[in-house]
């Protein structure tokens, strides 16, 4: 349950601008809405993309998200391999690392 | 009238937004010039309106209220929900078609129990394709959505189901209408192995696909798909739909694997409408 929670705050920060707004300095009043474990709140507060995506919220909210927060693309795709070589194996939906964490685009591997 | 067009594209939102980090620019103009020729084939239709078969991405439905299929009804919508500098478009209003898209779904009702909603945030899923086939927002549009994302998902059979209904319900109205298909083949979007196509598995859908073979079609389980194409390949299901709708063989314009920044095996085929 508490994974539908993160990813239902997710969903809506996504969807509605007037949650944006002021997103960094609201964030307590807006997360303490949902009930979520430490580990979510943390990673939330800390923008941890890595934790989010091993705890299982799903690819395309979590990837909305990443741009939400203004992260590159290539950064973003190397926070989630980061989150599993420190957290482990995605935890749960259908959005795990299949591959050995390796690039799939010579434009990655050549930055 | 009827349907006058029905085809399928991609809709990943590296298309847009990635253009600028492509190697293979050569390979990707070519790409654009395919969807620059489905933008004039729908021209050329006379299509009054476009419905854009989705597989949307957590912009409108979650998972305390998931339709399997659903219609939008509105008088416009608004998109992208994206960082508009992220996905390469900027925000937007689009035209609804409301009057054609409630006759459409009322009809549809007779086999299908499809849903439907006036509110319609459009993501990548909607705005790669209009960016390309409608880049002015001047067709009206009747957006559609497939649950490709939170399973349980919709057995392919109902979304051949679906595409029957929808050509039967456009042909029994008096407009010209579109139809486009957008999702992708392989692909495991959103995650690290972002850019992994598997391209034999592509073709040989393709394949299917282009023969309008509704047994090979329907004879994919979600767990294969799922270990050979990725989460992304539950988006077939738009495919598959817009296979049904048109029920003719189809023509590959362009295929390519070639661009794996785009996350995705880009597509633009068209059916013949039978």
């Amino acid at each position: 349950m508490s994974l539908y929670n993160l990813q239902k705050f997710l969903y809506e920060l996504n969807r509605n601008e007037s949650i944006q707004e002021n997103y960094s300095e609201n964030i307590d009043s807006l997360i303490a809405k949902y009930s979520l474990t430490d580990e979510e709140i943390n990673a939330l507060k800390e923008g941890d993309i890595g934790l989010l995506y091993v705890l299982g919220v799903n690819g395309q909210i979590l990837m909305h998200y990443a741009a939400l927060l203004g992260i590159e693309w290539f950064d973003y795709l190397e926070m989630m391999r980061e989150g599993v070589r420190i957290h482990g194996p995605v935890r749960d939906g259908v959005y795990a690392m299949t591959g050995g964490g390796e690039s799939f685009t010579n434009e990655e591997k050549e930055r | 009238m009827s349907l006058v067009y029905s085809g399928v594209l991609s809709h990943a939102p590296g298309i847009t937004g990635r253009a600028h980090l492509v190697e293979n620019t050569e390979k990707r103009d070519e790409f654009y010039a395919a969807l620059e020729n489905q933008k004039s084939e729908i021209m050329d239709s006379g299509a009054e309106a476009i419905i854009v078969i989705a597989a949307e991405h957590f912009a409108n439905f979650f998972m305390n209220n998931m339709p399997a299929y659903c219609i939008g009804i509105g008088d416009s919508y608004e998109g992208p929900i994206e960082d508009p500098k992220w996905l390469g478009i900027e925000k937007t209003k689009i035209p609804g078609a409301p009057n054609l898209a409630k006759r459409l779904t009322k009809n549809i009702m007779q086999t299908v129990d499809v849903a439907y909603s006036e509110e319609w945030k459009f993501d990548h899923g909607i705005m790669v394709p209009l960016n390309f086939l409608t880049p002015k927002y001047d067709l009206p549009v009747i957006p559609v959505n497939i649950n490709c994302q939170g399973p349980p998902l919709t057995p392919l059979h109902r979304a051949w189901a679906f595409g029957e209904a929808l050509r039967r319900a456009c042909d029994e109205v008096p407009e010209k209408i579109a139809l486009v298909g957008t999702g992708g083949i392989s692909h495991w979007p959103a995650t690290p192995d972002s850019g992994k196509i598997n391209e034999p598995w592509d073709r040989e859908f393709l394949g299917h696909l282009m023969r309008n073979d509704k047994d090979a079609l329907l004879g994919y389980s979600d767990e294969d798909t799922y270990n050979d194409a990725g989460q992304g390949g539950f988006e077939i299901r738009t495919f598959i739909t817009a296979a049904a709708a048109a029920q003719g063989q189809g023509d590959l314009q362009f295929y390519t694997a070639e661009i794996p920044i785009f996350a995705v095996g880009c597509t633009v085929a068209r059916f013949s409408i039978e």
